[in-house]
């Protein structure tokens, strides 16, 4: 009785001294954190994948919180969790939504087997910085996708992968969170975030092909080679012209596609839109001549 | 005789030196020269020649755009056809000056004859003289590198110059310009070397020969012991036993010298040697002694299944296509078309790529010897540890690189590597070695850069 007495005061004794000390250095070396970073954090994807520039959601939620100290989110927006979810960090710290508009990675090559044809073989490592550095690749292009996919390992949503028919890299625009992280990989800076557009219809040139417009159509039949037709199309003054490619603005690009019509190499593709209205019989006459 | 050799490292490839009696013949002119504005290591040349401008052979047709870089000198006389791009030795198309050519006239300040100027008869090449001659003339490292000749005479004031050693080695397979160079024009490469010597202000000389080329070590030796007899100079022609990469400055330097030459940013100049190729000392005769600017150059174009491999005096800017016509055309079926050799060339996409300051050789390899075998999984073996020249360990960097460790890959010293490729080569599971390398070289250099720039 009395052994187990003692070893209950003993026991107790020492648990009641280590409370105390804890109870003191949690109060004397205590650190606050703003509450809020962790109820942001929940809210955020924890995908972790660092296309909103921070090294992680963690990263985010801090510089969420302390931009909305400061009074504004600008600049701020996760691509992963979209609108949808800054809202509702907006709503919780109390601020205006400052999330822009959608965004979906676009690879601007559409030079397949058939319409760019190899000329080489290349024997090395399969990375395409590898290939990049070695010189124009398999085919005549020195711009175009290399198709070795690089931005495939690089994009941790499996929204990104080798169509082993075209060789080119596609994005699956359900699964894309606009990370950027692909545009990061691709040694040749093919892929572009652009905005998605509404019901993801989107107008753009779909080359990234510099060299003057017989050479470039030498390597690969559907570049673009800057004749400026699209230019004088556009009503809307969004096509410019510069080192022989034409490169269309989202901002101002109205979704007219006059400038698809137009492009005599074809290198301006639409997507998303409802089946094309049958065209008149005299051009497609013409385009089979051609 | 004592022969030596690089301490660390190093493999011995298949020679393959088909052309090595081969006499060098004058290449036909071309119908078009082209001209990249970046045949050197540094900032591109800037062109100071318009469309529809008359051009002769030694016209000077694009000035040296940063201290790191050289001035270009057309190789033709004719018209300036257009500044335009073309696909050069990067394998990409860059800018050019591309010629018409008409005629062959000649700069009349280029002495043409074969008269041997003796450094002796010319009091008035002073050091300095010979340094802005060199440099006026556009000449570069001709081994490969295109490294502006006239900074490594001029080392920085931390390091100072001891010897000039010569790099006769052609240690890679197949090339066989120097060789030839050595044979035909020993006389002129010894007071090439006389000039470099006295623009370094140094009097001692090397130069480094493998043993391979039995018949170059005997003629440079007598001439050297008659050139340099009673004269302030010490040249000693070394003979080197094979190996390559004998022909890296840093392991000529070790073979040569026996110092080793520490970790970048030290260069051959921190242990005070100044290594310069056969070639360079060539081109340095005729810049000082002729007058005559960097315009044309030794090239072997060679494979084994080229009808007729030779040895060719080509001037720049001449297309490959033309040489591999000389040699019999391209033979059926696929082929590999490097320039350079076939451990450090650059393999090429396309025969109009125009032959430059660097390109000492058109290899031509079939199909079966270029292609690689199916990569294996790492048995960490080591034998591309004890391959590596630069003592490091490839396995590890390559796959440092792979996983994108670059601040791992940095402490293990990978901006050391030379590419050289041995260790590729040796590698019995066939491992993408040097590709990863590469990789994680050029990303950490970087890297490095953008560290330096920040500070």
């Amino acid at each position: 009785m009395n052994f187990i007495l003692i070893a209950v005061i003993v026991l107790g004794g020492i648990a009641l001294i280590a409370a105390l000390v804890l109870f003191v250095c949690s109060k004397r070396f205590a650190v606050y954190e703003d509450p809020r970073i962790a109820q942001v954090n929940e809210l955020l994807p924890g995908a972790n994948c660092g296309g909103c520039g921070f090294a992680g959601c963690g990263g985010m939620a801090d510089a969420l919180v302390k931009g909305a100290d400061a009074g504004s989110l600008e600049g701020l927006n996760c691509p992963v969790g979209g609108s949808e979810v800054m809202s509702r960090v907006a709503d919780l710290l109390g601020m205006a939504i400052a999330s822009g508009e959608p965004k979906v990675a676009v690879v601007r090559c559409n030079g397949t087997c058939e319409v760019r044809p190899k000329i080489a073989e290349y024997a090395g490592m399969r990375s395409c910085a590898a290939m990049h550095a070695c010189g124009a690749g398999e085919t005549a292009c020195g711009f175009g996708c290399l198709g070795c996919g690089d931005c495939v390992e690089a994009c941790q949503f499996d929204a990104i992968h080798i169509n082993p028919e075209t060789g080119l890299a596609e994005v699956d625009e359900e699964k894309c969170t606009a990370c950027g992280a692909c545009t990061k990989a691709c040694p040749r800076a093919i892929i572009e975030l652009r905005k998605k557009g509404p019901k993801g219809r989107r107008v753009f040139v779909s080359c990234v092909n510099k060299d003057k417009g017989a050479v470039s159509m030498k390597a690969c039949k559907v570049s673009c080679i800057g004749c400026g037709k699209c230019v004088k199309e556009c009503q809307f003054e969004a096509i410019t012209l510069g080192q022989n490619l034409s490169y269309i603005d989202p901002e101002k690009c109205r979704l007219c596609r006059k400038c698809v019509s137009v492009c005599p190499t074809h290198a301006i593709q639409a997507v998303n839109f409802p089946a094309p209205k049958p065209v008149e019989p005299k051009e497609e006459g013409k385009e089979a001549t051609a | 005789m004592n022969i030596h050799t690089f301490r660390i490292g190093g493999i011995h490839p298949e020679e393959n030196k088909l052309t090595h009696e081969a006499v060098t013949q004058q290449a036909p002119l071309p119908m078009q020269a082209i001209f990249p504005l970046s045949q050197h290591i540094g900032a591109p040349a800037v062109p100071i020649v318009q469309k529809g401008d008359k051009v002769k052979v030694g016209t000077k047709i694009a000035d040296a755009g940063g201290f790191v870089s050289a001035p270009i000198f057309s190789s033709v006389s004719g018209t300036v056809a257009r500044i335009d791009t073309a696909i050069d030795a990067t394998g990409y198309r860059k800018p050019c000056i591309i010629i018409d050519v008409e005629g062959d006239e000649w700069e009349e300040s280029i002495d043409r004859s074969d008269k041997l100027e003796l450094v002796k008869d010319h009091p008035e090449v002073t050091p300095e003289e010979i340094v802005s001659r060199i440099k006026d003339a556009g000449v570069v490292g001709m081994g490969g590198a295109c490294f502006p000749t006239f900074i490594k005479l001029t080392p920085p004031p931390t390091a100072k110059a001891e010897c000039v050693i010569i790099n006769a080695v052609e240690c890679e397979p197949y090339i066989t310009a120097d060789y030839r160079l050595m044979m035909e024009h020993a006389d002129e490469i010894l007071v090439g070397l006389e000039l470099l010597m006295k623009g370094a202000k140094v009097t001692k000389g090397y130069i480094g020969i493998e043993t391979n080329k039995p018949r170059a070590i005997e003629l440079l030796t007598q001439k050297c012991a008659k050139a340099f007899n009673a004269s302030e100079y010490n040249v000693e022609v070394v003979p080197l036993a094979q190996r390559y990469p004998q022909g890296g400055e840093k392991q000529l330097v070790d073979a040569v010298i026996r110092r080793q030459v520490p970790a970048p940013p030290a260069i051959p100049v921190n242990v005070g040697a100044i290594v310069q190729n056969v070639g360079t000392a060539f081109a340095v005769y005729q810049a000082v002694m002729k007058h005559k600017p960097l315009f044309e150059r030794y090239t072997t174009v060679t494979g084994k299944r080229l009808q007729n491999p030779g040895n060719y005096l080509v001037r720049m800017g001449t297309p490959m296509q033309m040489l591999i016509d000389l040699c019999g055309g391209m033979p059926e079926g696929d082929n590999k078309l490097l320039a350079g050799g076939p451990m450090m060339g650059k393999a090429l996409t396309s025969t109009e790529v125009p032959i430059c300051k660097g390109t000492n050789s058109v290899t031509i390899l079939s199909d079966d010897d270029a292609r690689r075998k199916e990569p294996q999984p790492c048995i960490r073996c080591a034998k591309c540890v004890d391959a590596c020249p630069m003592g490091l360990e490839p396995y590890l960097l390559a796959k440092l690189s792979a996983f994108k460790n670059w601040e791992k890959a940095e402490q293990e010293y990978i901006v050391s590597c030379i590419e050289c490729g041995s260790c590729q080569f040796t590698c019995p599971a066939h491992r993408p070695l040097l590709d990863n390398i590469r990789q994680g070289k050029q990303t950490v250099m970087g890297i490095i850069r953008s560290r330096a720039a920040k500070k």
